[in-house]
């Protein structure tokens, strides 16, 4: 590789040469030793997908389409119907949006643009905390004190202002649609703060001077200068929470009620794609339940995948300094 | 009023708004963490971290067990994910080939966003069925296939901080690149590299999803690597599922513990991180 230049060559002894060489090859052996931890990295995740598709085969093969749009999941007769867990999924998750994203996104605009300066990085510091507790903990919370919480006051009291949206209809039994949207909306909204707020910031300040300079107020820069040019970056970093929401399993198995039926009401018990791989997995007994269950898991991460994706080449595009938001 | 003072009056009003937004996101912090404190005591006692759970119906018992267990599972966890995850981040930092490290970079995304059940399963299917066991190795490898990622990307950003003067002084003095990457470049990141391997430690310490069918949890003092073994998580998820108001005290408990060492774990590496970002 890196031969000695000739001058040098004439001078060194044969000691030096042998140790030059013994060094091109010790690079060359540690070059390889890199090169094989990041292919059997992509190996590894390679491994994820194909695993996954080839336990699901045999659902796959004998439910073929039927298991998406089917509404009955009947483990005991074998009729696998994942319809329910599919739409408990994208309510649970559309619920969280609705409250995460104008919390999160007025919370980035906060922290980037309208807050005083001292009190960002305390603020900052605690919503990046609440990322780190951990989904069971939340849920602990979620079963003993929202839980009651919604029961008591905040079901009966929508249900008397609001009842008559289908939406808010049936008796208030505290676990639910909604109560399992709240958490993940707690749950998600740091991301999309903490991400949004790197989006902001990496907007470039000429920007917002020039809207200064024509007179603009604080919030007028911002409407007009600053979310324009970070649209894309801000709506990426949603879709990044939306993929944590969708993924979620802990918290939402234990508030959600976990069951299998669809009903217009947000205060009905339901279920989603995680929370039913949480309690049915180890419990799948014949090799075809088996199967259905690591569908599920498939589809889940198809849909993450593809919701991950998106976030990311959104995020992306609003800067290269962007590049470097993590999480 | 006039235009001015109306588009003034404006401005302030969504200035507040945003701030009121702030305050609302921080509300369930500082309620969640009430919660945990004031339940939380009134279990946690030297029983708690000391004795094994106590059968059903007899009040008392601790979770040293689930303790132990989450300290080897977070240790196997870095058996994998720490050397996989440096060695790759240095390989994405240094190599100058052409397709691999754009493919590694955009995998280690990916992975990064999906659900830590979906990896449960994979380690289920890979791992746990061929041996017909849960194993602590199982929960493991799970738990360090989630911290590859989040390792590997800090490693690299670390490592291309290394300003290029330090490796060129090693080179000018004759020392073997390989050894200038080893001996001079990973020793001067390892400072940061050590904080991202604490946030991927703070990230795995409290998750459940992925081992609940690989670790799968045990009441008693685990028996070897290749039998089921007991995690905090675990203990919380099933005691607070459970209809014993002893362990739903317990399950408060042990919740105060987790979100303690997580709190801990991930305040050292910030602090870390602020005062790497100082110097």
């Amino acid at each position: 590789m890196r031969a000695l230049p000739g001058g040098l060559e004439a001078m060194a002894g044969p000691g030096l040469r042998r140790r030059a060489r013994i060094r091109v090859s010790g690079d060359r052996v540690f070059a390889g030793v890199l090169r094989v931890v990041a292919a059997s990295f992509v190996g590894l995740v390679l491994a994820l997908v194909v695993t996954l598709v080839v336990a699901a085969v045999p659902a796959i093969r004998t439910f073929g389409w039927r298991f998406i749009v089917g509404t009955n999941w009947d483990p005991v007769a074998e009729s696998f119907g994942a319809l329910p867990f599919i739409y408990g999924t994208l309510l649970s998750s559309l619920v969280a949006m609705v409250l995460a994203v104008p919390l999160g996104i007025g919370a980035a605009i906060f922290l980037a643009e309208l807050a005083p300066f001292w009190i960002r990085p305390p603020i900052g510091f605690l919503i990046e905390l609440l990322a780190a507790v951990p989904s069971v903990v939340y849920g602990l919370w979620g079963i003993f004190v929202l839980a009651p919480l919604m029961r008591v006051w905040v079901q009966p009291a929508l249900g008397a202002s609001l009842g008559f949206l289908p939406l808010f209809q049936g008796a208030p039994y505290g676990v639910g649609m909604l109560t399992a949207g709240i958490i993940l909306a707690i749950m998600t909204v740091p991301f999309i703060t903490t991400v949004g707020r790197e989006v902001l910031l990496a907007v470039p300040n000429h920007q917002r001077e020039a809207a200064l300079a024509l007179g603009a107020t604080r919030w007028e820069t911002t409407r007009m200068a600053v979310l324009n040019y970070a649209r894309s970056g801000l709506i990426g970093a949603v879709l990044l929470g939306l993929g944590r929401a969708l993924g979620e399993t802990m918290a939402v198995t234990m508030v959600i009620g976990n069951r299998p039926e669809i009903s217009a009401s947000l205060f009905a018990p339901g279920y989603t794609m995680a929370s039913v791989l949480a309690n049915e997995f180890t419990e799948a007994t014949s090799d075809v339940y088996l199967a259905a269950l690591v569908e599920i898991g498939l589809l889940l991460l198809i849909v993450t995948v593809v919701v991950n994706a998106l976030a990311r080449l959104l995020v992306w595009s609003v800067g290269g300094t962007v590049a470097k938001v993590r999480e | 009023m006039t235009n001015v003072a109306r588009r003034r009056l404006i401005s302030r009003v969504m200035g507040a708004l945003t701030a009121v937004a702030a305050g609302v996101i921080i509300l369930p912090l500082v309620v969640i963490f009430a919660f945990l404190v004031y339940q939380g005591s009134t279990a946690l006692n030297l029983d708690f971290f000391i004795h094994l759970p106590k059968p059903v119906g007899e009040v008392g018992g601790g979770m040293a067990n689930a303790i132990v267990g989450t300290l080897i599972l977070i240790a196997l966890a870095a058996c994998l994910g720490v050397p996989v995850g440096v060695l790759g981040g240095l390989y994405l930092a240094e190599s100058r080939d052409r397709h691999l490290p754009w493919l590694v970079r955009f995998l280690a995304d990916v992975l990064n966003g999906v659900p830590s059940i979906v990896i449960g399963i994979f380690v289920y299917t890979l791992v746990v069925r061929p041996l017909r066991h849960f194993s602590a190795i199982a929960g493991g490898i799970a738990l360090g296939v989630i911290m590859i990622p989040i390792v590997l990307r800090t490693t690299e950003e670390l490592v291309r901080l290394v300003p290029a003067s330090l490796r060129e002084a090693g080179l000018a003095l004759g020392v073997a690149e390989w050894k200038v990457m080893l001996r001079i470049v990973l020793t001067t990141a390892s400072a940061g590299i050590t904080t991202g391997v604490m946030v991927a430690v703070a990230r795995i310490a409290g998750e459940t999803a992925p081992l609940l069918f690989t670790a799968f949890g045990n009441r008693f003092w685990h028996h070897g690597l290749d039998q089921p073994i007991a995690a905090l998580p675990l203990q919380i998820f099933a005691y607070a599922i459970a209809p014993y108001d002893d362990w739903h005290r317990q399950a408060w408990a042990g919740a105060l513990v987790l979100i303690s060492i997580v709190l801990v774990v991930s305040v050292l590496a910030r602090l870390a991180t602020a005062r790497l970002a100082r110097s």
